[in-house]
């Protein structure tokens, strides 16, 4: 299909603008100024840049791509048309911002952000400076589109990892610190923030070759080896995996063994909540309540403070499971017959409803109110107790481990089935003598299983359980992940988790920004992968029978609105 | 008979109805207790009352927005709440350079005006745009999708706004005319709470009608019985969908503007809480039914008043006042388990709709 010239030009003017919309998004936003101090190369470009960048550059790609039906000049001509309108709109805000003071409204329409936007030049100059890079960044991403893709690949490749290690500096000068001699090969890689423009080069260069040979090569893949092959290599995979993940806390460090800590609290619990959303498709909202249950049935079972009970963290732990998976029965049961956005909603109903009352002067001779419960007890293991960081790694990784094995024997076992079956077509899973109430109860109390056990490694992490950390973000948290990561996975969990809850924690510039982009990335997710990054394979199957059946009868009414 | 029924009730129905009558003793004699105290006088109760019927009116106007689009897309809007919060988070800039300029007090009544159409064209383009790039394209997405992408949508909302004006509290400046009481006979009433409760009610007659009598809302209501019928008959449905939107983000940015005139203050995260309540309004009325929005509105709004003095008090409970926002949620699951097609609606929460 040729389309005229004319609309395509439109079209990429028009592709240009909404890419510059998203930059001034993002500068008013304020992330563009956060990440200014950040150098990727120490001197020449920060991660300020990048981002306000890299929207005008992918924008410019897309443009270039509906126009490829055209020459390769006009196919430049595109992009640079995509590139140079982005940087039009840009321009608008330090020009607006020399006349009126936006600052007033916008808390972040600061000079220092028109400084980012004009390259730090004069207003006049930077605003051409401006446009010129525009132009020329949209070109470039034009002519990407064709140079052959091997070369492509590669050139993108090391982009990535240039990028990924100058924003990974700090964690790994850490772990280069306690190498000793090697460290002296790669520490000159790194300048004082970000990469050296040496090493920036060596990395382009490295990464950049690698992926050109490598790609070039025929791989062998894994599904068509023969079953033993198979076997060992997967058995080899995951001895590497389980001996790297034992020394990970010795190489890192107590601080990011406390990093590793949050991301594993959130495995632990993503997993939980994966049951219940990945596998049997409800979406429970009010995730923490279970977290908060466990960690304050510990709380007042273990705490000389409120004196109510003297157990050690090792009797109060079986309590506090057994409490949250009776809560889960308990929420289970009222909404059995409810529908996913109902039971959303009075799931996160349930979850701020105990927040309130944890939170409420009724309960507080039990449960602290506002101050909390104080002085839980650390759990003892023969004569050890484990309280520091890199102990209580190893907790949280014995947790994790079964925990991934309930969830992945689960999974695939009649009960398994049942809430996939479930997830996909209710009244068809009933019909097929499934039956609904305990399949339901089951997974909601298996959820719980999983939230009440990380509450209570939370509480005695913490030695103390406060109400606001309870809140509603912790269940976004987690469902951000499991959806990220890919509903119904488990490798989904983990990676989601450790990208999700990870990333905030090494950059503390985007910590102020997380539920921006989870709430961000949640949208795009749906929109362009809703089966996630590691997806699970018969979820992937089912979102792309939708898809095609939407295309094969794009004419006649889509199969879910059909249904209504 | 008898047999029957011993057959068709189930354990969990036992445990449901179990838990509802625990609830329902506790009500009753937590009223009877309090109102033996008798703590509290009459004029005390009216106060109460009519707070909650303001609060109630803003309830309601937002409920409206969850009901039209739920009308129509079968979809629960969670970002609506965050619609309800850009109309007046932006509206309080505009009264800041208002008082400034000393317009704000001088022509109260264009003030007024002023705000109200910035804070409902500022809720209606963003819920326009959040339809048209978040919702349109997953029409046909399985159920979970769109709710997602809502929940998503929301949060993206709240902190790209936190982000853009600030993280702090905006206060909103107040209105002279609006202070202070009226007095009719024995009774005294704030101004402010006469005043949303007529703003509320005057925009739910005009939503009503569009509604039930031009032909937009016969567009309307027909595209939410039968989408593809509709559209065989001539209907821009993505066009009539739009609108729809568009309707409710103007109707939530007036509730917003009537919420600041109560409680003078805007935040990014101050949608959070009223929305919920009014998504539980609009259950409560009958979702996908105006004036059961507006009634449910009401009831939950009074409700929430006078409950925790009028339940709790009684059962010697301290700071029954925190247990506020308890009490709502506590009222949604209950409708949603004992009726779930709410006081003026049809069956829709269950499974098979």
């Amino acid at each position: 299909m040729k389309k005229p010239n004319s609309t395509l030009w439109k079209q990429a003017l028009r592709t240009g603008l909404i890419g510059g919309a998203v930059v001034l998004l993002l500068a008013l936003v304020g992330i563009i100024g956060s990440f200014k101090d950040r150098d990727i190369i120490r001197g020449w470009v920060s991660m300020g840049q990048i981002l306000f960048l890299a929207p005008i550059l992918l924008f410019a790609i897309n443009a270039a791509r509906r126009a490829e039906s055209l020459s390769k000049i006009g196919t430049i001509m595109a992009g640079a048309i995509s590139g140079f309108s982005s940087a039009l709109l840009v321009a608008l805000l330090p020009l607006l911002g020399q006349a009126i003071n936006l600052r007033a409204m916008f808390a972040n329409a600061s000079p220092e952000l028109y400084k980012i936007l004009t390259f730090g030049q004069e207003l006049l100059l930077g605003v051409i400076i401006l446009l010129l890079v525009g132009a020329l960044i949209g070109a470039a991403g034009a002519a990407m589109l064709l140079i052959p893709p091997r070369i492509r690949k590669a050139l993108s490749q090391a982009v990535v990892w240039v990028i990924l290690l100058g924003l990974l500096r700090e964690l790994i000068m850490v772990v280069l610190s306690r190498w000793g001699v090697v460290a002296y090969l790669f520490r000159w890689l790194f300048a004082q923030n970000g990469l050296a423009p040496i090493g920036a080069v060596t990395v382009f260069v490295v990464v950049g070759a690698v992926t050109y040979w490598s790609s070039g090569r025929k791989r062998v893949a894994v599904n068509t080896l023969p079953p033993q092959k198979k076997r060992r290599r997967m058995l080899i995979t995951i001895i590497a995996a389980g001996i790297i993940l034992l020394i990970l806390p010795l190489v890192l460090g107590t601080f990011f063994s406390e990093i590793l800590d949050t991301v594993g609290l959130y495995i632990l619990m993503g997993l939980g909540l994966n049951i219940v959303v990945g596998f049997a498709g409800l979406l429970d909202l009010g995730y923490v309540a279970f977290y908060a249950i466990g960690a304050y049935t510990v709380g007042i079972l273990t705490s000389p403070e409120l004196g109510l009970f003297h157990l050690t963290y090792w009797q109060a732990m079986p309590f506090a499971v057994v409490v949250a998976v009776l809560a889960g029965v308990i929420l289970g049961l009222p909404v059995l017959k409810m529908r996913g956005d109902y039971l959303a909603i009075v799931t996160l109903g349930f979850g701020e409803i105990i927040r309130i009352l944890a939170l409420s002067d009724w309960l507080k001779p039990w449960l602290g109110g506002s101050q909390g419960i104080q002085q839980i007890a650390h759990p003892w293991l023969g004569g050890l107790e484990i309280k520091n960081q890199t102990q209580l790694y190893y907790l949280i990784l014995v947790g994790i481990a079964i925990a991934i094995f309930i969830a992945w024997r689960l999974k695939d076992s009649r009960m398994g089935r049942s809430w996939m079956a479930i997830r996909e077509d209710e009244d068809v899973a009933q019909a097929m003598g499934i039956n609904l109430v305990a399949t339901k109860l089951l997974a909601f109390a298996s959820g719980a299983f999983f939230g009440g056990l990380s509450g209570t490694i939370f509480a005695t992490k913490l030695t103390a359980a406060y109400p606001h950390s309870f809140s509603l973000f912790v269940s976004i948290n987690v469902l951000s992940l499991i959806i990220i990561g890919g509903m119904g996975s488990i490798p989904g969990v983990v990676v989601g988790s450790l990208v999700l809850m990870g990333s905030p924690e090494l950059l503390r510039e985007f910590a102020e920004y997380r539920y921006l982009v989870y709430g961000a990335l949640l949208v795009v997710m749906m929109l362009m992968k809703p089966e996630g990054l590691w997806p699970e394979a018969r979820r992937r199957l089912e979102l792309h029978e939708a898809e095609e059946l939407a295309l094969g009868t794009a004419s006649q009414p889509a199969p879910d609105s059909a249904r209504q | 008979m008898l047999r029957t029924w011993r057959q068709r009730i189930t354990f969990s129905d036992i445990v449901v109805w179990a838990i509802g009558l625990a609830i329902a003793i506790m009500v009753i004699y937590g009223t009877i207790a309090t109102l033996r105290l008798g703590k509290y006088s009459p004029v005390t109760w009216l106060d109460l009352v009519i707070t909650g019927l303001a609060l109630g009116g803003i309830y309601a106007l937002i409920a409206l927005g969850y009901t039209l689009v739920y009308g129509i897309l079968r979809m629960i809007n969670f970002a609506h709440s965050e619609i309800f919060m850009v109309g007046p988070f932006t509206a309080a800039f505009l009264a800041d350079a208002l008082v400034k300029m000393g317009i704000w007090n001088q022509y109260p009544f264009l003030s007024l005006v002023l705000i109200l159409v910035l804070a409902a064209a500022v809720s209606a383009t963003i819920a326009f745009l959040l339809e048209r790039i978040a919702y349109r394209p997953l029409r046909t997405a399985p159920r979970l999708v769109p709710l997602i992408t809502a929940i998503g949508a929301s949060f993206f909302l709240q902190y790209a706004f936190r982000g853009l004006y600030g993280s702090g509290l905006k206060g909103f400046p107040t209105l002279n005319v609006f202070e202070g009481r009226w007095t009719m006979g024995s009774i005294e009433v704030m101004k402010a709470r006469v005043v949303v409760i007529i703003g509320a009610l005057a925009m739910m007659l005009i939503l009503y009608g569009i509604v039930q009598y031009t032909k937009f809302g016969k567009a309307m209501r027909s595209i939410s019985e039968d989408k593809e019928t509709a559209a065989l008959m001539g209907i821009d449905v993505d066009r009539t969908i739009s609108i729809t939107f568009i309707m409710g983000g103007a109707s939530a940015g007036v509730a917003g503007i009537l919420y600041v005139i109560l409680f003078p203050v805007a935040h990014f995260f101050m949608g959070f809480i009223p929305g919920i309540k009014a998504f539980t309004a609009a259950v409560l009325g009958g979702i996908g039914n105006v004036p059961g929005a507006f009634l449910g509105g009401l009831i939950l709004g009074v409700l929430e008043s006078v409950g925790p003095s009028l339940f709790l008090d009684g059962m010697g409970i301290p700071a029954p006042y925190q247990l506020k926002d308890a009490i709502a949620f506590i009222i949604l699951v209950f409708i949603l388990i004992f009726r779930p097609s709410g006081i003026l609606g049809e069956r829709m929460s269950q499974a098979k709709a």
